[in-house]
C-alpha cells in the first residue's frame, strides 16, 4: 500500500478512516478497562480489595478484559500484516534461498504462521516435495507451534513484554539449532517413502500484493475465528490463575522445595509432553505460579512443552516420519526446551 | 457438482464440512461431500494448510473456514 503509486480511491480512504476509528475505539476500551473495575468491583459491588475474594474477582475481570482486548487488537494487526504470506508463498520464498538463510527464514516464518497441528502433515510433505532440506523443514515445524501469536500476546500482557521478546528470540534460536543439528545426520531414510513420491505443487507465482479491503477482511475473519477458539481457555485459565493468586500461599513453591530443585525445569518439560492444551489457557497459569515464587524457567518450560510437543501432533506426524526420526525430533525439542528453561532462570 | 473437503479430520475440517453442507442447503443444491484425509492427496490439490475445499476439481478454499455466506458465494459460481 504505497500512496505515492496511486491516489487512494474513495473506498480505500474510507477503509483507512474506518481503521483509525476502530483503533481509537479500541484504545478507549483499553483505557476504560484500567479504571472501570475498581469502581465496579469495590464501589458498586462493595467487595473489599483487602479480602481474597475481592482481590480475585477484580483480578479475573480486569485480566480477562485486558487479555481479550489485547488479543483482538494485536491479532487483527498481525493478521493484516500477514495477509500476503500464505504457507505456499513461504515455501516458494524458502525454496529459492541458500540453506543457511533457509533456517533463519523458516524460523521467522514459523513464528508468524498460525499453526494447527492437523496442518503439520500436508505442510511437511509440501516443503519436502519442493526440495526444501529436511533440517529447514523441521525448524519450521518446531517454531510454528512453539511461537504462537496468542501465546506471545498473552505473555506480553500478563508477564511482561521483555519476557515475550525473550521467548520469541530463544524459541527461534532453539529451533534453528535443532534444525541445523538434525540436518547433520542422514535422516532422509526415516521419512516415509510416500512423501518423496508426491509431486511438488507448482510455485504460486504470486507477488504477494493484497488489496487493503482483502487484508481487512482476512484479518477480521481470522481474528473472529481465533477469539472464538480461545476465549473459553482465556476465561478458565484466568479463573484458575485468580484462584491461585487468592488462595495459594505466597511461599508455597519455596516451602515445598520445588522452586529450588534443579530438577524442576526438566520435570516440568517432561510432564508437559503428553499434555495438550490451548496456549491461551496455559499462560495465565504461568503468570500465577510465577507470582507465587516458582521460577519463570520452570513455568515457561511447562508451557512450551505443552504447546510444542503433544501426543496428537506426534501421532499425525507418524504418518510421514518413521519412529526413529520422530523420537530424535522429540528428544531434540525436549532438550531445547529444558535449555531455554534454564536460560530463563539465569536471566530473569 | 463434486465437492471434496480436504483435511485429516481435525476440528476445522469438521466445521468446514458442516458449513459447506449448510451452504449447499441454502442454495438448494444437492451434492455428495467427499472427505479426503490422505495427506499425499491433500498436497496433490495444492493445499498446504488444512482444511481445503475442492469444487469440481478446483481448489476454492485453503487454510481457513469461511462463513456459510462466503461458502454459498463460492459454491454458487
Amino acid at each position: 500500500m504505497t500512496v505515492t503509486q496511486r491516489r487512494p480511491t474513495p473506498t480505500s480512504r474510507r477503509l483507512w478512516v474506518g481503521l483509525v476509528v476502530a483503533a481509537a475505539g479500541w484504545a478507549l476500551l483499553y483505557w476504560l478497562n484500567e479504571h472501570v473495575w475498581d469502581l465496579a468491583v469495590f464501589e458498586l459491588a462493595g467487595l473489599d480489595p483487602e479480602t481474597r475474594l475481592g482481590h480475585a474477582v477484580h483480578f479475573f475481570l480486569y485480566d480477562t478484559a485486558k487479555i481479550l482486548l489485547l488479543i483482538v487488537g494485536l491479532i487483527f494487526a498481525i493478521s493484516m500484516a500477514r495477509a500476503s504470506l500464505p504457507p505456499d508463498r513461504i515455501r516458494d520464498v524458502i525454496t529459492r534461498r541458500h540453506a543457511a538463510t533457509g533456517f533463519l527464514l523458516a524460523a521467522a516464518f514459523g513464528a508468524i504462521t498460525p499453526f494447527c497441528s492437523c496442518s503439520s502433515v500436508p505442510l511437511f510433505i509440501a516443503f519436502v516435495a519442493a526440495g526444501i532440506p529436511l533440517g529447514v523443514t523441521l525448524t519450521f515445524l518446531i517454531t510454528s507451534p512453539l511461537i504462537n501469536q496468542v501465546g506471545v500476546v498473552m505473555l506480553a500482557g500478563m508477564v511482561g513484554w521483555q519476557v515475550a521478546v525473550l521467548y520469541v528470540a530463544t524459541g527461534m534460536t532453539m529451533a534453528i539449532i535443532a534444525g541445523v543439528s538434525l540436518s547433520r545426520f542422514d535422516l532422509q531414510r526415516w521419512v516415509d517413502p510416500m512423501v518423496r513420491e508426491v509431486a511438488a505443487p507448482p510455485p504460486t507465482g504470486d507477488d504477494g500484493k493484497v488489496a487493503l479491503a482483502d487484508r481487512i477482511e482476512a484479518a477480521r475473519d481470522e481474528t473472529r475465528d481465533i477469539v472464538r477458539t480461545v476465549w473459553p481457555y482465556v476465561l478458565v485459565g484466568i479463573a484458575i490463575g485468580a484462584g491461585i493468586h487468592g488462595w495459594v500461599p505466597a511461599d508455597f513453591f519455596a516451602e515445598t522445595g520445588i522452586a529450588d530443585s534443579p530438577w524442576s525445569v526438566p520435570a516440568a518439560t517432561v510432564a508437559g509432553i503428553p499434555l495438550y492444551a490451548n496456549v491461551a489457557g496455559v499462560v495465565p497459569l504461568v503468570e500465577a505460579v510465577h507470582a507465587k515464587g516458582l521460577g519463570l524457567g520452570t513455568a515457561m518450560a511447562f508451557m512450551m512443552s505443552v504447546v510444542a510437543l503433544s501426543l496428537p501432533a506426534l501421532i499425525l506426524l507418524k504418518r510421514v516420519m518413521r519412529l526413529p526420526l520422530l523420537a530424535i525430533f522429540t528428544a531434540v525439542v525436549t532438550v531445547g526446551i529444558v535449555a531455554i528453561g534454564f536460560l530463563f532462570d539465569l536471566i530473569v | 457438482m463434486d465437492v471434496k473437503v480436504l483435511g485429516p479430520g481435525c476440528r476445522n475440517c469438521t466445521m468446514l464440512e458442516q458449513r459447506t453442507r449448510e451452504a449447499l442447503e441454502e442454495l438448494g443444491l444437492t451434492a455428495e461431500i467427499e472427505k479426503v484425509s490422505d495427506p499425499a492427496a491433500i498436497v496433490g490439490y495444492g493445499v498446504m494448510s488444512t482444511p481445503g475445499l475442492v469444487v469440481d476439481d478446483h481448489l476454492v478454499v485453503s487454510g481457513k473456514v469461511p462463513t456459510v455466506r462466503k461458502l454459498a458465494e463460492l459454491l454458487a459460481r
